[in-house]
C-alpha cells in the first residue's frame, strides 16, 4: 500500500493532453462489443470521478456532461440518459473531493462506489421512466468492479505526474 | 449586508448552477428524444462522428473472431459440410415442388383477382454486436444509409422474424429485437388464422401474446406466424411459439408467453426486407388524437 502515492505526496502538474487521451482510451473500451457480459464496467465513468477527484478545476460537470452525450449516441441509448447521469457524478465528486483523497486508497474506492452505484441508479430510474425494462439486479455489478479497480486506476492515471523514486539529496524535494 | 472578500481564484459558475445547467439539458434532450423524436438528427451527428472510434474498439473482436476462423479444425469444417449437405437435401425436395406451388397460387390469386404477392428484395447483412444498452433489445448490423436501408424494415435470419430497422446510420444499422419491451409484431396463429399482437418481454428468450382473450382458442405449441397486415412484414413468417398459457377469468386476457422461433441471440447472419412497394402510405401518426371528436359526433344522434 505503501507504492501507492499518499495525498501529501508532491505531483507534477497535469497534462490536459493526457486526462484527454484517458478518457477516449475509457470510452474505447465502453464502446467494445460486450455484447451479454455482466459485470463490464463502466470505466468512462471511473475516468471521470477520478479526475473530477484530483483535478477539480480542469474536469468539470461540462466535460462529464459531453463525454456522456458521446456514450448516448454510441451506445444507442436514450439521448441524455449518460449526460444526466455524468452530470450528477461529476457533481458528487467535485463536492466529495477534498474529502475523499484524506482516505487510504481502499476507502477511497468505497466512496466511489457510493458515487458510481448512484450513477446507474440515476440512468436506471431515467429508463424506468422512458418505459425500458429492468435489466435484473446483477446491473449494479459493473459499478462495484470499476470501485474496485479505483487503486489500479489511480495508479496508472498518476503515473505521468509522479517524480522519481530515487531520492536526490541536493534537490530541494 | 455583510462583505465578503473577493474570490481569489475565479471559477466560474458554482457548481451547483453548472448541475442546474446541465442536468436540465439533459432532461430536455431526453425529452424531445423519447417523447417526441426530434433528437435524432444530433444523434446521427455524434454517431458519425464517434464512427471511427466505433470500429478501432471493434477491431479487437473481429481479430479473434478471424483467429478463431483460421484455427478452425478440418474436422468441424467437414462435420458443418456434412450438415450442410444433409439440409440442403432436406430442402431441394421442397423447392421443387415450390415453384410448381407458385406458379399454382399466382394463378388462383389471379382467379380471385387478389393481389400477387411480389417477392421483396433483400440486402444480407451481419450482427456486428449487440446494443450495449442494457434496457432494450438491439443489435447493430453492418449495412446502413449507404447501402439504401430504411428504417421500418423487417429483418429475418433462417428461421423466422428477428426484428426490425429502427435506426439507420450511414454505415450502421440499429435493429430493434421481437424481444425489446418496446417492440410489437402484428401475428397470427397458423392453427386457427386467430389475430394478435406479439409484445416483447424485454428479457433474453420471453414474448408476450397480449390482448388475447381469456376464452381465445390458443393452445401451447401453436406456432405464431406474421399476418403482414402493415405491410412491413411479409406474411407468414414464423415469430414464435406458444409456450406457457394462464387463464386467470379474474382478468379480461389471457397471460400467453412465446419462445421466440428464430435465434434473436444467436446467429450472426441476417436478410433485411425491403419494404412492399404499391401499399397505401400509413397513416400519419397524430391521426388518432383528431379521431375522437367525429366519433362522438357520430354517436350521439345515435343515442337520442
Amino acid at each position: 500500500m505503501a507504492y501507492f502515492e499518499q495525498p501529501e505526496r508532491i505531483l507534477l502538474p497535469v497534462n490536459v493532453a493526457y486526462m484527454a487521451l484517458t478518457v477516449a482510451l475509457a470510452l474505447l473500451f465502453n464502446l467494445m462489443p460486450w455484447n451479454d457480459l455482466v459485470g463490464v464496467p463502466d470505466l468512462v465513468a471511473l475516468v471521470l470521478t477520478f479526475w473530477c477527484v484530483h483535478q477539480p478545476r480542469r474536469m468539470g460537470i461540462g466535460a462529464a456532461w459531453l463525454v456522456g452525450l458521446v456514450m448516448d449516441a454510441g451506445n444507442g441509448a436514450l439521448l441524455g440518459q449518460h449526460a444526466f447521469a455524468y452530470a450528477f457524478l461529476a457533481f458528487g465528486a467535485i463536492s466529495l473531493h477534498r474529502r475523499i483523497l484524506w482516505f487510504s486508497l481502499w476507502r477511497q474506492a468505497v466512496h466511489v462506489l457510493v458515487l458510481l452505484l448512484a450513477c446507474q441508479a440515476l440512468m436506471l430510474a431515467v429508463r424506468m421512466i422512458a418505459g425500458g425494462a429492468f435489466p435484473g439486479p446483477l446491473y449494479f455489478l459493473g459499478s462495484i468492479v470499476a470501485a474496485a479497480l479505483w487503486p489500479t486506476a489511480s495508479f496508472f492515471l498518476l503515473l505521468p505526474q509522479r517524480r522519481p523514486e530515487s531520492v536526490d539529496e541536493n534537490r530541494p524535494i | 449586508m455583510d462583505y465578503q472578500p473577493p474570490p481569489f481564484f475565479s471559477r466560474g459558475p458554482a457548481p451547483l448552477v453548472r448541475l442546474g445547467f446541465f442536468v436540465s439539458l439533459a432532461v430536455l434532450l431526453m425529452v424531445l428524444d423519447a417523447r417526441f423524436g426530434y433528437a435524432e438528427s444530433l444523434r446521427k451527428v455524434v454517431a458519425t462522428l464517434i464512427y471511427p472510434l466505433q470500429r478501432v474498439a471493434l477491431a479487437p473482436a473481429e481479430l479473434l473472431d478471424a483467429a478463431g476462423d483460421f484455427f478452425t479444425t478440418q474436422v468441424a469444417l467437414r462435420q458443418e459440410n456434412d450438415q450442410l449437405k444433409a439440409k440442403d437435401l432436406r430442402a431441394a425436395s421442397d423447392l421443387l415442388t415450390l415453384e410448381s406451388l407458385r406458379a399454382e397460387n399466382a394463378q388462383l390469386r389471379r382467379m380471385l383477382d387478389a393481389r400477387e404477392r411480389i417477392p421483396r428484395a433483400a440486402t444480407a447483412a451481419e450482427i456486428l454486436y449487440q446494443g450495449r444498452d442494457p434496457f432494450s433489445r438491439k443489435v447493430i448490423i453492418d449495412k446502413g444509409g449507404q447501402q439504401a436501408l430504411e428504417t421500418g424494415q423487417a429483418v429475418v435470419d433462417d428461421v423466422g422474424v428477428i426484428g426490425q430497422v429502427t435506426r439507420v446510420y450511414p454505415f450502421l444499422a440499429e435493429v430493434t429485437l421481437i424481444t425489446d419491451k418496446e417492440q410489437r409484431t402484428p401475428v397470427e396463429v397458423v392453427r386457427n388464422g386467430l389475430r394478435a399482437v406479439v409484445y416483447g418481454g424485454g428479457d433474453k428468450g420471453a414474448l408476450d401474446l397480449s390482448y388475447t382473450a381469456t376464452n381465445a382458442d390458443v393452445q401451447a405449441d401453436d406456432l405464431v406466424v406474421t399476418s403482414g397486415i402493415d405491410g412491413t412484414y411479409p406474411p407468414g413468417l414464423p415469430v414464435c411459439k406458444v409456450s406457457k398459457i394462464e387463464r386467470n377469468a379474474a382478468y379480461s386476457f389471457a397471460k400467453i408467453t412465446c419462445i421466440p422461433a428464430a435465434g434473436t441471440d444467436q446467429n450472426r447472419q441476417v436478410l433485411v426486407l425491403a419494404r412492399e412497394a404499391g401499399l397505401p402510405p400509413p397513416p400519419a401518426e397524430t391521426e388518432p388524437k383528431v379521431a375522437p371528436q367525429p366519433k362522438q359526433k357520430r354517436a350521439r344522434p345515435g343515442k337520442s
